[in-house]
């Protein structure tokens, strides 16, 4: 009886149709110095996949199935990561880190897997016949930089002249990014640019800040990340710099940048490539649905929070390319391939991001196979230390295409021609 | 004065306070490794434990209440009181004799008479353990540490040397109150080891083992007050560094800072802890303010602490007040 139940069993596994999924791996870093932006970050992009199960019991009826994989934030790990769940089915790669991103590509090229480098990574990406399994948008660390400096030329009558200009940046890949940028940027409006290194971690900056203090630029950017950030607009307090000329790019503007030094960063700017609004209705049904019956993939505590809030709509940009993937080669069940396609169409409209419960969450924008980058916009946010919440301070802000495009094909076609790549769109 | 020259001073002047905060870390090397000849790779994640155990303590967190949420589906996150800085602080000194006395129950008295590179293994082990730890049971968000220290410019500083020089000085608070912190902290362990019966017996057991106990000091009791010691230290650095950063993660990576000062202090010496701190401090500040950063590019500090160390350990491998070693066969 026992043996007839068994094949039984086994007989019905085998009629039973396999159970596609769409696998989504999810490089995290819960643990390290790092860890305080990994898990918001994680937290987010995780709990609205959960929505999306609980809710619409996936996409277009597949359930999807997340894969965390922690990275520390360290490139070998992070790689090790892309290494051991490729394998999985996954759909696309989020590795929220620069310098895991300069290793993926080759291989995500080789295996025709797609990456989102969300406002991170390889900024000429953005050219999609170079790099066809690479997209950045809605805007990269180039846009970024030119964002900040058109809301400086807003705050000085459209002019920068004789301006000085200091970058506080992080000694490594992530950090050195804007400075091509910024230099063609500082040729054309005739401010100066100042470059400050700060060394991994960051924990020990008075060089920097006395530097800053003997010199007082009109204005400091920075490009930080971690306790870099933290210390970073400390001692900008410590030396009494006025936090509205302190502009932290997105990557240095979460709550946990700016709470431990307290009331003295009241004030300070940064740019953000989403609006936050803790009063999203998406927040709301993740609360309900996800939160509460303890799907979360952390207390809950983070939800509406800067970086949750960003890993949630890098989610939802996510769901909404599988979506137009599913639309356009009419399956469910994706491959990697198809993947690129729904990412290639992807169109994010007002209309859109408001039926997601998430109004102007973010740009509208529309990718295509050649422009990978999205439109590029970015905001100003400033911290109200006694609200402890950062508050919007501008509209999105275009940034200087006639600056950024041509950097974009320089840097992007060099690319190609060190790699053997004759470029055109994926086929 | 030229303005070169004044930058410079007070380039100088922030180094050496800078200095202070390294020889806080270092102190705690030094400690164990005179003891009992143990590198102790964990101590920046002591400093990083105990500054997370006293926040948690302060603001009345629970611990390990993910765990105990997950485990019994409670929601639970903090008792509803918050502690007194100071009785914080005591009470984290106590949780850091406790985890003395763990580790030498489960680590070290079952390494006893083993290789030094065994013990500097089970010090890596009981880092990452130790930091696996203090994320269970705080949690791995970045707290905000509020002891009541002053931070930010002095001004009394800034005014006096306008007057003086026509350049106002910068030197953080925080910086003045680690400074005078370290030499009670230094203070404290020079008359402890000299005028108490443990303080003695502490120094019997690093001078030579096998002597100490033929005369009866338990070398258990011995290591479990070093360990506390060095957890006390810990709590302190972490205080300081904390104070700046708010109490994170990464607090664990300024054992990294402390290294170049144990290379060129010694790993034996309170006082070269402390004058090491001092020479890297000044060293790494006037190099990149003259050379790193109008010639290099900058961030020179981390490397050029390094390169300073091992330059004065060509000349003198034991470091500057670090004990000769002479084998005899």
């Amino acid at each position: 009886m026992k043996k007839l139940g068994t094949l039984t069993v086994a007989a019905l596994c085998a009629a039973a149709p396999a159970m596609a999924e769409l696998v989504i791996p999810d490089l995290s870093y819960r643990t390290g110095p790092y860890a305080a932006g990994g898990i918001p970050f994680s937290d987010g992009y995780q709990d609205y996949f959960t929505l999306l199960n609980e809710r619409d019991g996936g996409i277009g009826g597949e359930p999807i199935r997340v894969i965390e994989c922690e990275t520390g934030y360290n490139t070998e790990k992070g790689v090790e990561c892309y290494e051991s769940t490729k394998g999985e089915g996954a759909l696309v790669y989020q590795p929220l880190s620069t310098g895991i991103t300069y290793q993926l590509i080759p291989k995500a090229e080789a295996d025709g897997i797609p990456i989102h480098t969300m406002g991170y990574g390889r900024t000429s990406a953005v050219n999609g016949e170079v790099f066809n399994n690479v997209f950045n948008y809605p805007a990269n660390y180039w846009d970024a930089a030119s964002v900040a400096v058109n809301y400086l030329l807003e705050q000085n009558d459209g002019s920068l002249d004789g301006k000085t200009i200091a970058l506080v940046y992080h000694n490594s890949a992530y950090g050195k990014e804007p400075i091509r940028t910024l230099n063609a940027l500082g040729e054309k409006h005739g401010f100066e640019l100042t470059e400050i290194a700060v060394d991994h971690p960051g924990q020990e900056q008075k060089s920097q800040w006395l530097q800053i203090r003997r010199e007082r630029p009109d204005y400091v950017l920075m490009w930080g990340w971690g306790v870099m950030n933290q210390v970073a607009i400390q001692e900008a307090a410590n030396v009494r710099y006025p936090m509205d000329q302190f502009i932290g790019n997105w990557w240095a503007g979460a709550e946990h940048d700016v709470t431990p030094a307290g009331d003295a960063a009241d004030g300070y700017l940064s740019l953000n490539m989403n609006t936050i609004n803790p009063d999203y209705p998406v927040f709301e049904e993740i609360r309900a649905q996800v939160i509460e019956p303890g799907m979360g993939a952390g207390d809950g505590s983070n939800v509406g929070k800067v970086l949750y809030t960003r890993g949630m709509y890098a989610a939802m940009l996510a769901a909404e390319a599988i979506a137009k993937a599913q639309e356009i080669h009419g399956v469910t069940d994706i491959t990697p391939a198809q993947m690129r396609d729904g990412m290639a169409a992807l169109e994010m409209t007002e209309t859109r991001m408001k039926e997601l419960g998430a109004p102007n969450i973010g740009p509208v924008f529309a990718v295509s196979c050649q422009n990978h980058g999205g439109s590029g916009e970015g905001l100003v946010q400033r911290w109200n230390a006694s609200a402890g919440a950062f508050e919007p301070l501008t509209g999105f802000i275009t940034p200087d295409a006639s600056i950024i495009e041509p950097l974009v094909q320089e840097d992007s076609l060099a690319y190609a021609a060190e790699n053997n790549i004759t470029p055109a769109c994926a086929e | 004065m030229p303005d070169q020259l004044l930058f410079g001073m007070e380039v100088a002047l922030n180094g050496l306070m800078a200095g202070v905060m390294y020889s806080l870390v270092a102190l705690g090397f030094v400690l164990i490794f005179k003891a009992s000849g143990i590198f102790n790779y964990a101590q920046g994640v002591m400093a990083l434990f105990a500054a997370m155990t006293l926040v948690g303590i302060q603001n009345g967190q629970v611990p390990f209440a993910h765990l105990i949420n997950a485990t019994l589906g409670t929601d639970i996150h903090n008792f509803g009181w918050t502690v007194p800085a100071l009785a914080a602080i005591l009470l984290t000194v106590v949780v850091m004799a406790i985890f003395a006395w763990l580790v030498n129950k489960f680590v070290f008295s079952h390494l006893v008479n083993q290789e030094p590179i065994i013990l500097f293994m089970a010090t890596i082990g009981l880092a990452y353990f130790l930091e696996g730890v203090a994320d269970l049971m705080w949690g791995s968000e970045i707290k905000t540490l509020d002891v009541g220290l002053p931070q930010g410019i002095n001004d009394w500083l800034e005014t006096t040397t306008f007057d003086a020089v026509g350049y106002g000085f910068f030197i953080d608070n925080l910086d003045i109150v680690a400074t005078i912190i370290a030499a009670l902290l230094v203070l404290g362990l020079i008359l402890f080891s000299q005028y108490t019966k443990q303080g003695r017996a502490l120094r019997a057991v690093a001078d030579d083992h096998q002597a100490a106990l033929s005369v009866g000091i338990s070398l258990n009791f011995i290591w479990v007050l070093v360990w506390s010691i060095a957890g006390f230290v810990a709590l302190v650095a972490g205080i300081m560094w904390g104070a700046k950063s708010g109490v994170q993660f990464s607090l664990s990576l300024i054992a990294l800072k402390a290294l170049p000062v144990l290379m060129l202090g010694g790993f034996t010496s309170i006082p070269g802890a402390i004058i090491g701190g001092l020479i890297i401090g000044v060293g790494e500040k006037l190099f990149e303010f003259a050379i790193g950063a109008p010639y290099l590019g900058g961030a020179t500090e981390n490397w050029f602490a390094y390169v300073l160390a091992l330059i004065f350990l060509v000349f003198r491998p034991q470091g500057l007040f670090g004990e000769k070693i002479i084998e005899r066969v």
